[in-house]
């Protein structure tokens, strides 16, 4: 649409009205004061989720509607419990009535288009949402053509991914569940980049566990395309040993070609693989609404942002949090990194949209635990402070690191650490 | 003798930098906002997590203090209190210091 299109104008007015109407009905408590301006935030993961619960935390009275597709919140992290067995997907479901309480308009529906010079999105209902700031949190996903025979409804249907938390995760215990003893699970990784380093190994350590116990004559086999594991090498290494010996099994350089979903084949470049659960973790780029909106500017997969903002490079007035954007050094695609990302951006956006500086010196951390069995974890840190020189954040010299060993100690820190950050994402009281 | 010298240095650091206008009580909300993720939104941590809100500065900047040398033993903050300055901790400590305690 053009913003001469007397149509489209109309229909931007009347949801400009609306939008204000409802922000004011949800408000808990009402700001004093006219509206300093409209954000729309699309996308209800970690990263666009904390962007509306702090744009209303540190802007008061910023109209802050979200958009998301699903009805509610699932974390990825944890999810790696649940396709143990280990947990439920409702242990890692929750709602966005914390964000409503906090003044956020929630509205579920698929964001199809993004008019940046009229400074609107469109619903696919048809329904327009005029912003003055946006925020684009779409995630990844997956590149569809990179591994062949996966693009039919029935390769899909069989060949899980289980990268998103959802009815995936679910449906990848139950061919777990439904395997016989002896049966083979076999992981594909995807070269890096992706998203959660770490989150593979993980998940090859849960299944384990899994297995270990309730189907021990069974096989895990890790088919990496990378040439070493990822993410805490030494720590996942040691867990692969002692843990899991002759029960799982990593291969590096195994890089995923095709798969023959009715066999179960995964075909790597010199041999063919047979498993009887096949979880291929597909290559990753942008979420779609990213690249359909001329978002995506590195790489052809990922988006450039100034660091002080979160702004896109390619599109001024849209900012661009977690795993959709080309990261700094060191940075990795978290759900930890799009909550730091989204507080750096709605702080840039409240100061923007007063029309004044914003913050020069921002500083984000990371911390990723990963569950080597059901109970025991180890983590990987880092803190990265923005570097005005070069204009980018950079981990700092000494700072950071990786957990000495393997303890349940850390695993009562990372279901706490999920706690904590879900309702800081959220807006939750509990 | 100014009654914050931590604030006034601080401001004092950012503004020396040429786009800084953002005032230190920003500076230290989003330098706090950093920790929230595992201690709760303003410090109000859930679950096992110690929190942080109205607790005094001086018992913060101790703890972290500890942690960056090494005295306090550890799982992760040895880790990540090593990743601030001084400067940075002293901005988090009086935040947090400042929030109300969870009920």
């Amino acid at each position: 649409m053009t913003p001469h299109d007397p149509v489209s104008r109309r229909r931007l007015l009347v949801a400009g009205a609306s939008l204000g109407a409802l922000s004011l009905a949800g408000c808990a408590t009402p700001a004093s004061g006219p509206s300093i301006g409209r954000v729309v935030v699309v996308g209800g993961g970690f990263g666009g989720a904390t962007a509306a619960h702090y744009l209303r935390l540190w802007g008061g009275n910023v109209d802050v509607t979200l958009v998301d597709r699903n009805p509610g919140f699932i974390s990825c992290p944890i999810s790696n419990l649940v396709v143990g067995g280990f947990r439920q997907l409702s242990d890692i479901t929750r709602g966005y009535d914390g964000l409503k309480a906090a003044g956020v308009r929630v509205v579920q529906g698929e964001v199809v288009a993004i008019d940046a010079s009229a400074r609107t999105v469109r619903l696919a209902g048809g329904q327009v949402l005029a912003y003055d700031r946006l925020v684009v949190s779409p995630g990844v996903d997956f590149i569809g053509d990179a591994i062949g025979g996966l693009a039919t409804p029935a390769a899909q249907a069989k060949i899980l991914h289980a990268w998103k938390a959802g009815a995936q995760t679910v449906a990848l215990h139950r061919q777990l569940a439904d395997m016989r003893d002896g049966g083979v699970y076999a992981i594909s990784i995807p070269k890096a980049p992706y998203r959660c380093p770490p989150g593979p190994y993980e998940r090859a350590c849960t299944v384990a566990a899994y297995l270990k116990q309730a189907k021990p004559r069974s096989k895990v086999l890790v088919l990496d395309a990378n040439p070493e594991v990822q993410s805490k090498k030494a720590l996942f290494e040691k867990a692969f040993k002692d843990r899991y010996d002759g029960l799982l099994e990593y291969r590096p350089n195994a890089e995923l070609k095709e798969v023959e979903a009715a066999g179960g084949v995964a075909r790597l470049e010199f041999e063919d693989v047979k498993a009887d659960v096949l979880n291929v973790v597909p290559p990753q780029r942008a979420g779609e609404i990213a690249r359909s909106a001329g978002l995506v500017n590195v790489n052809a997969r990922w988006v450039g942002v100034n660091w002080l903002t979160m702004e896109s490079t390619a599109v001024p007035g849209v900012h661009v949090l977690g795993d959709a954007t080309f990261p700094a050094p060191g940075m990795p695609k978290s759900g930890h990194m799009a909550n730091q990302h989204a507080k750096v951006a709605a702080a840039a956006i409240v100061q923007l949209l007063k029309g004044e500086a914003v913050n020069a010196a921002p500083v984000v951390t990371n911390t990723c635990y990963s569950f080597v069995s059901a109970s025991e974890v180890i983590h990987v840190a880092s803190v990265h402070q923005y570097d005005a020189a070069e204009k980018t954040f950079k981990t700092v010299p000494g700072s950071g690191g990786v957990s000495a060993a393997a303890s349940a100690a850390e695993g009562r820190y990372a279901l706490s650490w999920a706690q904590n950050i879900w309702a800081d994402t959220l807006a939750l009281r509990a | 003798m100014p009654k914050n010298p931590a604030a006034l240095l601080a401001a004092v650091l950012v503004l020396a930098a040429p786009a800084a206008r953002a005032d230190d009580s920003m500076l230290a909300r989003s330098l706090a906002a950093t920790c929230a993720n595992c201690h709760g939104t303003r410090g109000q941590a859930l679950g096992d997590m110690k929190p942080l809100a109205g607790v005094s500065a001086e018992k913060i900047l101790a703890q972290l203090a500890d942690f960056k040398s090494g005295a306090q033993p550890a799982t992760i903050m040895h880790q990540i209190a090593k990743g601030y300055s001084d400067d940075q901790l002293r901005l988090v400590a009086a935040y947090f210091a400042a929030q109300p305690a969870a009920k």
